[in-house]
């Protein structure tokens, strides 16, 4: 891996537009070209994010990592189409987003994406088996319940299925958010500090469990972490430095 | 999956969290409250113009001095109504001379009925004096006449005798002792005969020129009979009238309106709390629902999706509970509708379904339009939230968010009073006193929380082992959510203003109608008593050891003029007024103001006038006092000049106060009272009222004996109607007042519920950094304390005002004196609010400060 950075060659518009378009062309699960992000905050502009450039094939298992305040964070929710950048685009499975609506960028998250939370983000109301039924029910699957039992059996939950997440430990809870970003059997996991809030072991039980059902489905996955462990895990490890990589990533 | 079957398992789910109680309880309550007081009056008004009517004899009675052609008849019977006729005039009646004794003559009031009268209520007869009367099993035969007690004592008849009328002989066949429409006029009664109608033609009685009243009957379905009323009123030729329950009657319906009208407020105040509590929980079910409408955004949900499926699920949520609620109120008024049967023996005519519509209607229009602009605010949360809490968050007070429901409230409460003053004045009061309490409730969370009242609190509070940290954290944490605190504090203080304004003016109503007809009211009228008749009078009562009652003097007179302009029914539109344009008014005058009327306008005239023994001529101004809703009927004003024709020479009054009476209270009452001086040398009668226990009740025959010429009317049936009818508004109150109770709990509820989730995070950031359980618990306690007591006090100041508005410009009763709401309003903000802080404080204690501060508990 060349050890010259992004910071010294910067490539043109087009230069970066025509490599995008390739890298769509060739399949990449996930395209993004010229990303940037600047919050205006009273009279100084903050950039957070500057000409972010990557593209991820599919099955593959990428890391984000780098400090706090780093632009991490921010960047995976771009990524989702969570949030937009102020610059540049991004493509999902053939798609650019940003020429999307915001609801039809929820339809296509719907259809292709999973998302995995450092605070699990699981509706407090419901039981284990409904969260995991949700997207489900949302795009109007008949067969919820079977397909969401089947994959909180496979993530070891089967006595829990009707639990509410305030009687589950934190390992569980992310075990019922790793069943319910899976079951869609999406094309892409994005995993936002997934075992942040979990003690080592029941980090190291997820870890193991996200890339057993990646390796499975053949799920594209892009994690942003602090964890060396996981991001050891990955394929790629992609570090992030006040909103500029600091490694070229390499092209998928 | 569609958006049905989605929306109910996202209801059942959120319903299974506990997160919809407080709202479902909202609805129901609202529904329940104002469908059960909507089913009851339906009801009661229903019951009651029955019961009338049986005192009308009928539905509807057609008077008119001229006959009534046949068609009239044929026109009412093509409608699906019954028919009667009767004939009333006033003869002489006279016994044929026998051995014994020589003929007599009385003037009586003569009663020609057809067969198929009454059409309402009975007639009863006895077969002799003093025996027991019966229903009448078979109606009034050709030939033969019954006669009252009056008449029978009077002539010496007994059954069997014969009894000459005018030209025709017939035979005294039973004694009536109870007609259904007597009492309708009791100012003219005679010793009663009734005969057959088509007997009257062999009289030869009638003649050219001859008073009689000619009445036709109806009876049948109400809408029938209100079709007909409404089709013939416009009709109506010179001398001809309808009578109804409506132009009937006033000492009832005086009584009934002002039930309602309590009914109608106390349903409307349940609505405004339950309303609030509505709107406080739908906020609070948007707040919850951010988080999960972010994640479903995250998981592929669209805007109109997310709000497809919260309308949805709401209005289902509505439907339901507003089901309950009418299923509530239905079953409430079921209850109270129980009791109401003991008096009226017939089975009650069903509710209408218009109650159930309007509690529904009232019930879904105040949900959506509570919900739908905070759900509006829902759908567009972004879904960025899931990554960053701080996006997306409610603002503190949507103000925006309240107007439409706001709005869709205050049209519900005009419709719900059906009396636009009611109305004006409750909103009015709601809204002016929304926006001062908020006001007051700043201040006065500024005053408390300032540097001053902290060292005074402090010094307070600390030697009773409060901790100084609390009491500074305490205030702190008022002022720093002042807004916020503010608003909560603003809605417990209008629903504890509405619960102690309940009270107060339940207790008003209350006492003013026991006040107004005591057990021991009065229940004989007698009149027609001469002026030399008053000693002897006075001393027959004092020789039976009865109170003597006071005779009130009464002098008739047709208004002739009103500020020297001719008077003529023609004038008026009003039905009522006709009728008191072209009858005789009975006038009368009074040194004092009688018991139980009240001035509202002008000045009671100065007695001295007549103290002083001022002649006419030397008075200023010859004065009359005229009751407040005759001068509205008939459009008089303070200042007017009224001209009254006593027995042909015109008398000029100038009105100079009105007044309001209590029907109800069953004494002597009159529409126009004058200083003595006016009317002193007119020709009058006297009429009193008295009180005659049922052991007493020969006592009225021995009146009649000694002085025939006098009138004894039996209040009795009537006294015991309003008596009960009393009772039963009493009970609606109640239970109405139970549920706006119950409303105004939920409101303090709600409102408290809502702030739990901030106190939660406070009390654990507190806990993190080591405060101790004793002082989380006293610092929410002085929080507690300082906002129970100021939503109390506004509360009380809330109530006083609004009650003696109401009591002086709706309910026209004296404004109450309750100096209990004041010691009342801050206990009970005060103990409510403990209460709620020893439960949540046990929650929040409860809770894992580590849980509440990562967002997970």
């Amino acid at each position: 891996m060349s050890q010259h950075t992004e910071r010294n060659f910067i490539p043109t518009p087009s230069d970066r537009h025509a490599r995008a378009r390739a890298a769509v062309q060739a399949g990449a699960v996930l395209v993004a070209s010229g990303i940037n992000k600047t919050v205006s905050s009273g009279s100084a502009e903050l950039v957070i994010l500057r000409e972010i450039d990557f593209a991820v094939t599919r099955g593959e298992a990428v890391a984000i990592v780098g400090a706090s305040g780093s632009g991490k964070s921010t960047l995976l929710s771009i990524l989702a189409g969570l949030d937009t950048p102020t610059q540049g685009e991004v493509w999902l499975a053939g798609e650019s987003l940003f020429t999307l609506s915001e609801d039809a960028r929820a339809q296509l998250r719907g259809r292709r994406m999973g998302f995995v939370f450092q605070s699990f983000q699981l509706l407090p109301a419901l039981t284990a088996l409904e969260n995991v039924m949700l997207p489900l029910e949302l795009a109007g699957r008949a067969d919820a319940r079977e397909a969401a039992t089947q994959l909180l059996q496979r993530v070891g939950l089967r006595e829990r299925l009707h639990h509410q997440p305030r009687h589950l430990s934190g390992g569980e809870q992310q075990r019922v958010a790793l069943a319910r970003a899976f079951v869609m059997q999406p094309q892409l996991v994005l995993a936002d500090e997934p075992t942040g809030s979990l003690d080592a072991r029941a980090g190291a039980e997820i870890i193991d469990l996200m890339f057993e059902m990646n390796a499975q489905q053949q799920t594209t996955l892009v994690l942003v972490t602090h964890d060396p462990v996981l991001a050891q895990r990955c394929q790629r490890v992609l570090r992030l430095q006040a909103g500029e990589w600091v490694n070229v990533p390499a092209e998928g | 999956m569609n958006t049905l079957r989605l929306s109910l398992r996202l209801l059942w789910r959120d319903w299974r969290g506990g997160e919809l109680r407080v709202l479902a309880m909202a609805l129901i309550l609202a529904v329940a409250s104002v469908s059960s007081v909507a089913f009851f009056a339906d009801r009661i008004r229903q019951a009651l113009s029955r019961e009338a009517h049986q005192l009308l004899g009928a539905d509807l009675v057609l008077s008119a001095d001229q006959a009534w052609t046949v068609d009239e008849s044929t026109a009412i019977q093509a409608r699906g109504l019954r028919v009667a006729n009767a004939m009333q005039f006033v003869s002489m009646a006279q016994t044929a001379a026998s051995a014994v004794q020589p003929a007599r003559s009385l003037l009586v009031g003569i009663k020609a009925v057809s067969a198929s009268y009454p059409l309402r209520g009975q007639l009863r007869v006895a077969p002799r004096l003093g025996a027991m009367d019966a229903a009448v099993a078979n109606p009034i035969q050709r030939g033969e006449v019954w006669l009252d007690e009056r008449a029978s004592v009077a002539l010496g008849l007994k059954v069997g005798d014969p009894l000459q009328l005018g030209a025709l002989r017939l035979h005294v066949a039973a004694v009536l002792t109870q007609e259904p429409d007597r009492g309708m006029n009791f100012f003219n009664i005679a010793p009663r005969v009734m005969m057959h109608i088509d007997d009257v033609p062999a009289t030869t009685l009638i003649r050219p020129g001859s008073r009689v009243t000619y009445q036709l009957f109806a009876a049948g379905e109400r809408t029938d009979v209100d079709a007909y009323a409404a089709w013939k009123a416009p009709l109506l030729q010179r001398g001809q009238r309808i009578e109804t329950l409506d132009n009937a009657r006033p000492e009832i319906r005086s009584a009934l309106d002002r039930a309602q009208r309590f009914l109608g407020l106390a349903a409307l105040l349940a609505a405004v709390l339950a309303a609030v509590a509505i709107a406080l929980s739908v906020r609070q079910y948007t707040a919850r629902h951010l988080d999960a409408c972010a994640v479903m955004r995250c998981l592929g949900a669209t805007q109109s999706r997310l709000l497809a499926l919260h309308a949805t699920a709401l209005t289902l949520l509505g439907l339901l509970a507003c089901s309950i609620g009418l299923l509530l109120g239905f079953f409430a008024q079921m209850a109270i509708a129980y009791g109401l049967s003991q008096w009226v023996s017939a089975v009650l005519p069903a509710p209408s379904v218009m109650p159930a519509f309007q509690g529904l209607s009232i019930g879904m229009v105040l949900l959506l339009g509570f919900s739908l602009p905070p759900l509006m605010q829902l759908k567009g949360v972004p879904a960025l939230r899931v990554m960053r809490r701080e996006v997306g968050q409610l603002p503190v007070s949507a103000l925006h968010a309240w107007v439409l429901g706001a709005l869709v409230l205050v049209g519900l409460l005009f419709w719900q009073a059906g009396d636009a003053r009611l109305g004006a004045v409750v909103v009015g009061g709601f809204i002016f006193a929304a926006l001062l309490f908020f006001g007051a409730a700043l201040l006065g969370l500024r005053v408390f929380s300032s540097a001053v009242s902290a060292r005074v609190l402090t010094a307070l509070l600390v030697p009773l082992s409060v901790p100084a940290v609390s009491v500074r954290y305490a205030l702190n944490q008022l002022r720093r959510h002042l807004r916020a605190n503010a608003v909560q504090l603003a809605c417990l203080a209008l629903a504890l203003m509405a619960m102690l304004l309940l009270t107060t003016t339940r207790t008003d109503l209350l006492t003013a109608w026991r006040a107004a007809a005591p057990p021991d009211a009065p229940n004989r009228f007698l009149i027609g008593i001469q002026p030399e008749q008053r000693a002897p009078l006075q001393a027959l009562f004092s020789a039976a050891q009865l109170p003597v009652p006071e005779l009130a003097p009464m002098v008739r007179g047709r208004l002739i003029a009103i500020n020297a302009r001719p008077v003529s029914e023609a004038d008026y539109v009003d039905e009522r007024a006709k009728r008191l344009v072209e009858r005789e008014f009975n006038l009368s005058y009074q040194t004092a103001l009688p018991v139980g009327n009240r001035i509202t306008a002008g000045q009671w005239y100065a007695p001295e006038h007549a103290a002083k023994g001022i002649a006419p001529e030397h008075a200023a101004k010859a004065e009359a006092s005229v009751e407040a809703g005759l001068a509205r009927t008939l459009g008089l004003k303070l200042g007017d000049r009224l001209t009254y024709s006593v027995a042909g020479v015109p008398v000029d009054v100038e009105i100079t106060s009105l007044r309001t009476l209590r029907w109800e209270s069953m004494r002597v009452n009159f529409f126009v009272l004058t200083p003595p001086w006016v009317l002193q040398q007119q020709p009058a009668s006297y009429i009193t009222s008295f009180r005659l226990a049922p052991t007493q009740a020969s006592f009225a025959e021995q009146l009649v004996a000694r002085f025939p010429n006098m009138t004894v009317v039996d209040l009795d049936a009537s006294l015991r109607q309003v008596q009960v009818l009393f009772e039963q508004l009493a009970a609606a109150v109640q239970a109405v007042f139970g549920f706006a109770l119950i409303a105004g709990l939920l409101v303090l509820y709600a409102a408290l519920n809502a702030s739990e989730a901030s106190r939660r995070h406070q009390t654990a950031i507190l806990r993190a950094l080591g405060a101790s359980a004793a002082q989380v618990r006293s610092t929410q306690r002085i929080e507690f304390l300082v906002m129970g007591l100021l939503a109390g006090v506004l509360a009380a100041c809330g109530a006083a005002c609004i009650s003696a508005l109401l009591a002086w410009r709706v309910f026209e009763i004296e404004p109450p004196w309750t100096p209990w709401i004041w010691f009342a309003g801050p206990l009970i903000g005060v103990l409510l609010f403990s209460l709620n802080a020893q439960l949540s404080i046990r929650s929040v204690l409860r809770a894992s400060p580590a849980l509440v501060l990562r967002g997970e508990s």
